[in-house]
Protein backbone atom coordinates (compact mmCIF):
# COMPACT_ATOMS: atom_id res chain seq x y z
CA UNK A 1 0.00 0.00 0.00
CA UNK A 2 3.01 2.29 -0.38
CA UNK A 3 2.77 5.65 -2.08
CA UNK A 4 4.60 5.40 -5.42
CA UNK A 5 7.74 7.35 -6.18
CA UNK A 6 7.88 10.07 -8.82
CA UNK A 7 10.75 12.00 -10.36
CA UNK A 8 12.23 15.06 -8.64
CA UNK A 9 11.93 16.75 -12.04
CA UNK A 10 14.20 19.43 -13.48
CA UNK A 11 13.59 21.98 -10.73
CA UNK A 12 14.59 20.00 -7.65
CA UNK A 13 17.16 22.67 -6.87
CA UNK A 14 14.48 25.09 -5.69
CA UNK A 15 13.26 22.62 -3.06
CA UNK A 16 15.88 20.20 -1.86
CA UNK A 17 19.32 21.76 -1.38
CA UNK A 18 20.33 23.04 2.05
CA UNK A 19 23.11 25.50 2.70
CA UNK A 20 24.88 22.98 4.95
CA UNK A 21 23.67 19.95 2.98
CA UNK A 22 27.07 18.88 1.65
CA UNK A 23 28.62 19.15 5.13
CA UNK A 24 28.00 15.93 7.01
CA UNK A 25 30.58 17.44 9.37
CA UNK A 26 31.52 21.13 9.67
CA UNK A 27 34.63 22.35 7.86
CA UNK A 28 37.69 21.93 10.06
CA UNK A 29 36.50 18.72 11.74
CA UNK A 30 39.38 16.41 12.63
CA UNK A 31 39.70 13.64 10.06
CA UNK A 32 37.42 15.30 7.50
CA UNK A 33 37.49 13.94 3.97
CA UNK A 34 35.98 15.20 0.75
CA UNK A 35 34.08 12.84 -1.51
CA UNK A 36 33.51 14.27 -4.94
CA UNK A 37 32.57 13.16 -8.39
CA UNK A 38 30.45 13.63 -11.47
CA UNK A 39 27.16 12.08 -12.53
CA UNK A 40 26.98 10.86 -16.15
CA UNK A 41 24.14 9.59 -18.32
CA UNK A 42 24.12 6.75 -20.84
CA UNK A 43 25.61 8.94 -23.58
CA UNK A 44 28.46 10.00 -21.31
CA UNK A 45 26.94 13.47 -20.89
CA UNK A 46 27.07 15.13 -17.48
CA UNK A 47 23.85 15.27 -15.45
CA UNK A 48 23.46 18.81 -14.09
CA UNK A 49 20.09 18.22 -12.43
CA UNK A 50 20.76 15.34 -10.07
CA UNK A 51 20.90 15.20 -6.29
CA UNK A 52 23.26 12.97 -4.33
CA UNK A 53 22.34 11.95 -0.79
CA UNK A 54 24.65 10.02 1.53
CA UNK A 55 24.02 8.11 4.75
CA UNK A 56 26.75 6.56 6.86
CA UNK A 57 27.99 5.52 10.29
CA UNK A 58 30.40 7.68 12.29
CA UNK A 59 34.11 6.91 12.49
CA UNK A 60 33.40 4.26 15.12
CA UNK A 61 30.74 2.55 13.03
CA UNK A 62 27.85 3.91 15.09
CA UNK A 63 24.59 5.68 14.19
CA UNK A 64 22.52 8.30 15.97
CA UNK A 65 19.37 6.27 15.45
CA UNK A 66 16.93 4.48 17.79
CA UNK A 67 16.73 1.29 15.69
CA UNK A 68 20.43 0.50 16.00
CA UNK A 69 20.30 -2.42 18.48
CA UNK A 70 23.74 -1.46 19.79
CA UNK A 71 22.22 1.84 20.99
CA UNK A 72 22.18 5.31 19.45
CA UNK A 73 25.31 7.44 19.71
CA UNK A 74 24.24 11.06 19.71
CA UNK A 75 25.67 13.86 17.68
CA UNK A 76 26.68 12.60 14.23
CA UNK A 77 24.27 13.69 11.48
CA UNK A 78 25.49 11.00 9.10
CA UNK A 79 23.53 12.56 6.24
CA UNK A 80 24.82 14.56 3.31
CA UNK A 81 23.01 16.11 0.39
CA UNK A 82 24.42 17.86 -2.64
CA UNK A 83 22.80 18.81 -5.95
CA UNK A 84 25.00 18.44 -9.02
CA UNK A 85 26.36 21.64 -10.50
CA UNK A 86 26.26 22.86 -14.10
CA UNK A 87 29.22 20.56 -14.76
CA UNK A 88 27.49 17.52 -13.22
CA UNK A 89 29.72 17.53 -10.16
CA UNK A 90 28.95 17.18 -6.46
CA UNK A 91 30.99 17.02 -3.30
CA UNK A 92 30.35 15.91 0.27
CA UNK A 93 32.45 16.77 3.34
CA UNK A 94 32.43 13.96 5.88
CA UNK A 95 34.61 11.62 7.93
CA UNK A 96 35.60 8.09 7.03
CA UNK A 97 32.90 5.73 8.31
CA UNK A 98 34.06 3.01 10.69
CA UNK A 99 33.57 -0.66 9.90
CA UNK A 100 30.25 -2.28 10.83
CA UNK A 101 29.82 -5.78 12.20
CA UNK A 102 30.76 -8.07 9.31
CA UNK A 103 30.94 -5.21 6.79
CA UNK A 104 33.73 -3.02 5.43
CA UNK A 105 33.39 0.77 5.82
CA UNK A 106 30.84 2.10 3.36
CA UNK A 107 28.41 4.93 2.64
CA UNK A 108 24.92 4.38 1.27
CA UNK A 109 24.03 6.71 -1.60
CA UNK A 110 20.71 7.75 -3.16
CA UNK A 111 20.73 9.41 -6.58
CA UNK A 112 17.73 11.47 -7.66
CA UNK A 113 17.35 13.25 -11.01
CA UNK A 114 15.02 14.37 -13.75
CA UNK A 115 14.46 11.18 -15.73
CA UNK A 116 14.70 8.96 -12.66
CA UNK A 117 11.17 8.05 -11.63
CA UNK A 118 12.58 6.38 -8.53
CA UNK A 119 15.87 7.02 -6.74
CA UNK A 120 18.71 4.65 -7.52
CA UNK A 121 20.80 3.36 -4.62
CA UNK A 122 24.49 2.58 -4.59
CA UNK A 123 27.31 2.29 -2.06
CA UNK A 124 30.68 3.95 -1.72
CA UNK A 125 33.52 1.74 -0.50
CA UNK A 126 37.13 2.79 0.06
CA UNK A 127 38.86 -0.47 -0.78
CA UNK A 128 38.10 -3.69 -2.64
CA UNK A 129 37.61 -5.80 0.45
CA UNK A 130 36.70 -9.33 -0.60
CA UNK A 131 35.50 -10.16 2.92
CA UNK A 132 32.61 -7.69 2.61
CA UNK A 133 29.48 -9.71 1.79
CA UNK A 134 27.87 -7.00 -0.35
CA UNK A 135 30.98 -6.40 -2.43
CA UNK A 136 31.38 -10.16 -2.74
CA UNK A 137 27.83 -10.39 -4.13
CA UNK A 138 28.69 -8.03 -7.00
CA UNK A 139 30.23 -9.47 -10.19
CA UNK A 140 33.96 -8.93 -9.93
CA UNK A 141 34.26 -6.95 -13.16
CA UNK A 142 31.74 -4.38 -11.89
CA UNK A 143 33.06 -4.06 -8.33
CA UNK A 144 35.36 -1.13 -9.11
CA UNK A 145 32.30 1.08 -9.76
CA UNK A 146 31.64 0.98 -6.01
CA UNK A 147 35.11 1.97 -4.88
CA UNK A 148 36.07 5.59 -4.36
CA UNK A 149 39.53 6.44 -5.66
CA UNK A 150 41.90 8.60 -3.64
CA UNK A 151 42.39 11.70 -5.76
CA UNK A 152 43.06 15.40 -5.44
CA UNK A 153 43.09 15.43 -1.63
CA UNK A 154 39.81 13.55 -1.46
CA UNK A 155 38.03 10.51 -2.79
CA UNK A 156 36.56 10.48 -6.25
CA UNK A 157 33.29 8.62 -6.79
CA UNK A 158 31.62 9.09 -10.17
CA UNK A 159 28.13 7.81 -10.88
CA UNK A 160 27.37 6.38 -14.34
CA UNK A 161 23.64 5.90 -14.61
CA UNK A 162 23.82 3.77 -17.77
CA UNK A 163 26.13 2.21 -20.31
CA UNK A 164 29.84 1.50 -20.21
CA UNK A 165 31.10 1.35 -16.65
CA UNK A 166 27.54 1.59 -15.33
CA UNK A 167 27.58 1.99 -11.56
CA UNK A 168 26.25 -0.98 -9.61
CA UNK A 169 22.83 -0.08 -8.23
CA UNK A 170 21.07 -1.98 -5.50
CA UNK A 171 17.57 -3.17 -4.80
CA UNK A 172 17.19 -2.23 -1.15
CA UNK B 1 34.75 -20.00 21.28
CA UNK B 2 31.93 -17.96 22.78
CA UNK B 3 28.45 -17.27 21.55
CA UNK B 4 28.57 -14.21 19.35
CA UNK B 5 26.18 -11.45 20.30
CA UNK B 6 23.21 -11.30 17.95
CA UNK B 7 21.86 -8.05 16.58
CA UNK B 8 18.14 -7.83 15.93
CA UNK B 9 17.42 -5.77 12.82
CA UNK B 10 13.93 -4.80 11.60
CA UNK B 11 13.33 -5.61 7.94
CA UNK B 12 11.30 -3.56 5.45
CA UNK B 13 8.88 -5.07 2.95
CA UNK B 14 9.47 -4.67 -0.74
CA UNK B 15 6.54 -3.15 -2.62
CA UNK B 16 4.33 -5.43 -4.71
CA UNK B 17 4.94 -5.43 -8.47
CA UNK B 18 3.30 -2.43 -10.10
CA UNK B 19 3.51 -0.07 -7.13
CA UNK B 20 6.68 1.68 -8.20
CA UNK B 21 7.32 3.10 -11.67
CA UNK B 22 9.89 1.23 -13.78
CA UNK B 23 13.08 3.25 -14.25
CA UNK B 24 12.83 2.50 -17.96
CA UNK B 25 9.57 4.24 -18.90
CA UNK B 26 9.74 5.04 -22.63
CA UNK B 27 6.74 7.42 -22.48
CA UNK B 28 8.84 9.74 -20.32
CA UNK B 29 11.67 10.65 -22.67
CA UNK B 30 14.22 11.65 -20.04
CA UNK B 31 14.37 8.09 -18.71
CA UNK B 32 15.99 6.88 -21.97
CA UNK B 33 19.59 7.73 -21.12
CA UNK B 34 19.22 7.79 -17.37
CA UNK B 35 17.88 4.38 -16.37
CA UNK B 36 20.38 1.65 -15.44
CA UNK B 37 20.41 -1.25 -17.89
CA UNK B 38 22.17 -3.73 -15.64
CA UNK B 39 19.99 -5.63 -13.19
CA UNK B 40 19.84 -4.23 -9.64
CA UNK B 41 21.82 -6.22 -7.07
CA UNK B 42 19.91 -7.28 -3.99
CA UNK B 43 21.14 -5.36 -0.94
CA UNK B 44 20.47 -7.07 2.38
CA UNK B 45 18.97 -4.65 4.91
CA UNK B 46 21.69 -4.23 7.52
CA UNK B 47 22.58 -1.48 9.97
CA UNK B 48 23.06 1.26 7.36
CA UNK B 49 19.75 0.46 5.67
CA UNK B 50 17.54 0.10 8.76
CA UNK B 51 18.74 3.43 10.15
CA UNK B 52 18.42 6.82 8.50
CA UNK B 53 18.77 10.52 9.12
CA UNK B 54 16.78 11.93 12.01
CA UNK B 55 16.23 15.49 10.88
CA UNK B 56 14.41 17.47 13.49
CA UNK B 57 13.18 20.94 14.33
CA UNK B 58 16.58 22.55 13.69
CA UNK B 59 15.77 22.46 9.97
CA UNK B 60 12.60 24.55 10.21
CA UNK B 61 11.87 28.24 10.17
CA UNK B 62 8.68 29.64 11.64
CA UNK B 63 6.89 30.21 8.32
CA UNK B 64 8.26 27.20 6.48
CA UNK B 65 4.89 25.45 6.35
CA UNK B 66 3.03 28.52 5.07
CA UNK B 67 4.07 29.27 1.50
CA UNK B 68 1.67 32.22 1.34
CA UNK B 69 3.49 34.23 4.02
CA UNK B 70 7.11 34.09 2.92
CA UNK B 71 7.09 37.47 1.16
CA UNK B 72 5.89 41.02 1.77
CA UNK B 73 2.67 40.44 -0.15
CA UNK B 74 0.36 37.51 -0.77
CA UNK B 75 0.85 35.31 -3.78
CA UNK B 76 -1.72 35.14 -6.59
CA UNK B 77 -3.98 32.13 -6.87
CA UNK B 78 -6.29 29.81 -5.00
CA UNK B 79 -5.22 29.49 -1.36
CA UNK B 80 -5.25 25.87 -0.20
CA UNK B 81 -4.43 23.84 2.90
CA UNK B 82 -2.77 20.49 2.24
CA UNK B 83 -2.51 18.12 5.17
CA UNK B 84 -2.47 14.49 6.07
CA UNK B 85 -0.42 11.84 7.78
CA UNK B 86 2.92 10.19 7.20
CA UNK B 87 2.44 6.48 7.90
CA UNK B 88 4.38 3.29 7.46
CA UNK B 89 2.88 0.27 5.75
CA UNK B 90 1.44 -1.02 9.04
CA UNK B 91 -0.52 2.19 9.57
CA UNK B 92 1.84 3.43 12.26
CA UNK B 93 2.53 7.17 12.29
CA UNK B 94 6.04 8.31 11.41
CA UNK B 95 6.69 10.94 14.08
CA UNK B 96 8.85 14.08 14.09
CA UNK B 97 9.88 13.45 10.52
CA UNK B 98 10.86 16.12 8.03
CA UNK B 99 8.61 16.72 5.00
CA UNK B 100 9.85 19.01 2.24
CA UNK B 101 7.75 20.32 -0.64
CA UNK B 102 8.32 22.41 -3.77
CA UNK B 103 5.95 23.50 -6.50
CA UNK B 104 5.08 25.85 -9.35
CA UNK B 105 3.05 29.01 -8.75
CA UNK B 106 -0.63 29.50 -9.64
CA UNK B 107 0.29 30.04 -13.29
CA UNK B 108 2.37 26.86 -13.47
CA UNK B 109 5.76 28.61 -13.37
CA UNK B 110 8.61 27.48 -11.13
CA UNK B 111 10.94 30.02 -9.59
CA UNK B 112 13.90 28.41 -11.32
CA UNK B 113 16.21 30.01 -13.87
CA UNK B 114 15.67 27.20 -16.37
CA UNK B 115 11.88 27.49 -16.33
CA UNK B 116 11.33 29.94 -19.17
CA UNK B 117 7.85 29.30 -20.52
CA UNK B 118 5.73 32.43 -20.96
CA UNK B 119 3.90 32.53 -17.65
CA UNK B 120 4.99 35.10 -15.09
CA UNK B 121 6.98 34.50 -11.92
CA UNK B 122 5.06 35.64 -8.85
CA UNK B 123 7.29 37.91 -6.75
CA UNK B 124 5.37 36.81 -3.66
CA UNK B 125 5.79 33.08 -4.14
CA UNK B 126 8.90 30.97 -3.77
CA UNK B 127 7.13 27.62 -3.78
CA UNK B 128 9.22 25.86 -1.13
CA UNK B 129 7.99 24.52 2.22
CA UNK B 130 9.05 22.31 5.12
CA UNK B 131 7.16 20.77 8.00
CA UNK B 132 7.70 18.26 10.75
CA UNK B 133 5.16 15.54 11.48
CA UNK B 134 3.62 15.52 14.96
CA UNK B 135 3.17 12.59 17.35
CA UNK B 136 0.38 11.19 15.19
CA UNK B 137 2.35 11.62 11.96
CA UNK B 138 0.27 14.65 10.92
CA UNK B 139 1.55 17.55 8.85
CA UNK B 140 -0.05 20.59 7.24
CA UNK B 141 0.94 23.21 4.67
CA UNK B 142 -0.81 26.39 3.56
CA UNK B 143 0.00 27.20 -0.03
CA UNK B 144 -1.40 28.14 -3.44
CA UNK B 145 -2.87 25.62 -5.84
CA UNK B 146 -0.14 25.13 -8.45
CA UNK B 147 -1.01 25.54 -12.12
CA UNK B 148 -0.47 23.00 -14.87
CA UNK B 149 2.44 23.71 -17.19
CA UNK B 150 3.67 22.65 -20.62
CA UNK B 151 6.80 20.62 -21.17
CA UNK B 152 8.47 19.25 -24.26
CA UNK B 153 8.15 15.53 -23.65
CA UNK B 154 5.70 15.06 -26.54
CA UNK B 155 3.49 17.26 -28.70
CA UNK B 156 1.30 19.55 -26.57
CA UNK B 157 2.44 17.87 -23.36
CA UNK B 158 1.18 19.33 -20.07
CA UNK B 159 2.00 18.25 -16.55
CA UNK B 160 -1.08 17.95 -14.33
CA UNK B 161 -0.93 20.30 -11.33
CA UNK B 162 1.25 18.74 -8.64
CA UNK B 163 3.27 19.40 -5.51
CA UNK B 164 6.62 17.61 -5.06
CA UNK B 165 6.93 15.86 -1.68
CA UNK B 166 10.17 14.58 -0.15
CA UNK B 167 10.02 12.42 3.00
CA UNK B 168 12.56 10.43 4.97
CA UNK B 169 10.57 8.07 7.18
CA UNK B 170 12.64 6.32 9.84
CA UNK B 171 15.07 4.31 7.75
CA UNK B 172 17.17 4.61 4.61
CA UNK B 173 14.90 1.98 3.04
CA UNK B 174 11.89 4.31 3.41
CA UNK B 175 13.26 7.41 1.66
CA UNK B 176 10.68 8.65 -0.82
CA UNK B 177 10.22 11.54 -3.23
CA UNK B 178 6.83 11.70 -4.92
CA UNK B 179 4.31 14.11 -6.40
CA UNK B 180 0.89 14.92 -5.01
CA UNK B 181 -1.83 15.45 -7.59
CA UNK B 182 -5.31 17.00 -7.39
CA UNK B 183 -8.60 15.13 -7.84
CA UNK B 184 -10.20 14.74 -11.27
CA UNK B 185 -7.43 16.39 -13.24
CA UNK B 186 -8.25 16.11 -16.97
CA UNK B 187 -4.53 16.06 -17.77
CA UNK B 188 -3.86 12.67 -16.16
CA UNK B 189 -4.64 10.74 -19.32
CA UNK B 190 -1.76 12.28 -21.32
CA UNK B 191 0.86 12.44 -18.54
CA UNK B 192 3.60 9.78 -18.76
CA UNK B 193 4.98 10.62 -15.32
CA UNK B 194 1.70 9.98 -13.49
CA UNK B 195 1.00 6.96 -15.72
CA UNK B 196 4.47 5.49 -15.20
CA UNK B 197 3.04 3.76 -12.12
CA UNK B 198 1.61 0.52 -13.53
CA UNK B 199 -0.91 -0.29 -10.82
CA UNK B 200 -4.14 1.72 -11.03
CA UNK B 201 -4.75 1.67 -7.27
CA UNK B 202 -1.18 2.74 -6.58
CA UNK B 203 -1.61 5.67 -9.00
CA UNK B 204 -4.72 6.74 -7.11
CA UNK B 205 -2.66 6.96 -3.91
CA UNK B 206 -0.79 9.92 -5.41
CA UNK B 207 -4.02 11.92 -5.78
CA UNK B 208 -5.11 14.07 -2.86
CA UNK B 209 -8.75 14.18 -1.79
CA UNK B 210 -10.79 17.33 -1.47
CA UNK B 211 -11.31 17.73 2.29
CA UNK B 212 -14.20 19.89 3.38
CA UNK B 213 -13.34 19.41 7.05
CA UNK B 214 -9.96 21.01 6.42
CA UNK B 215 -11.51 23.81 4.37
CA UNK B 216 -11.56 27.14 6.24
CA UNK B 217 -14.53 29.50 5.73
CA UNK B 218 -13.67 32.71 3.90
CA UNK B 219 -10.10 31.52 3.60
CA UNK B 220 -8.87 28.32 1.95
CA UNK B 221 -9.86 25.01 0.36
CA UNK B 222 -8.63 21.85 2.07
CA UNK B 223 -6.98 18.78 0.55
CA UNK B 224 -5.95 15.58 2.30
CA UNK B 225 -2.85 13.65 1.27
CA UNK B 226 -1.61 10.69 3.32
CA UNK B 227 1.81 9.30 2.45
CA UNK B 228 2.44 5.62 3.11
CA UNK B 229 6.00 4.28 3.36
CA UNK B 230 7.20 0.69 3.28
CA UNK B 231 6.15 -1.36 6.31
CA UNK B 232 8.19 -3.75 8.41
CA UNK B 233 8.17 -7.52 8.15
CA UNK B 234 9.60 -8.82 11.40
CA UNK B 235 13.32 -8.92 12.11
CA UNK B 236 16.46 -10.82 11.25
CA UNK B 237 19.31 -11.65 13.58
CA UNK B 238 22.92 -11.35 12.65
CA UNK B 239 26.18 -11.83 14.52
CA UNK B 240 27.61 -8.67 16.03
CA UNK B 241 31.16 -10.07 16.10
CA UNK B 242 32.69 -12.70 13.90
CA UNK B 243 34.11 -15.39 16.16
CA UNK B 244 37.39 -16.55 14.68
CA UNK B 245 39.08 -18.51 17.48
CA UNK B 246 37.56 -21.89 16.84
Amino acid sequence: MSTPSQTVGPYLSIGLPWEDGPDVVPEGTAGEILIWGTVFDGAGAIVPDALIETWQADSNGRFDHPDDPRGAVKGFRGFGRCPTDNDGSYSIRTVMPGPLPGQAPHIDVSVFARGLLHRVVTRIYFADDASDPVLASVPEERRSTLIAVKSGGGYRFDVRLQGEGETVFFDV
Amino acid sequence: MGNPTKLKLPQYLRDPEGTQPPLDSPGYGSTALRHPKQPLVLLPQKLTEITGPVLGPGRLGELDNDLTRQHAGEPQGQRIIVGGRLLDGDGRPVRNSLIEIWQANAGGRYRHNLDRWPSPVDPNFTGVGRALTDDEGRYEFTTIKPGAYPWKNHHNAWRPAHIHFSVFGSAFTQRLVTQMYFPDDPLFSQDPVFNSVPDEKARQRMISKFDFSRTLPEWALGFEFDIVLRGREGSVFEAEEEDDDE
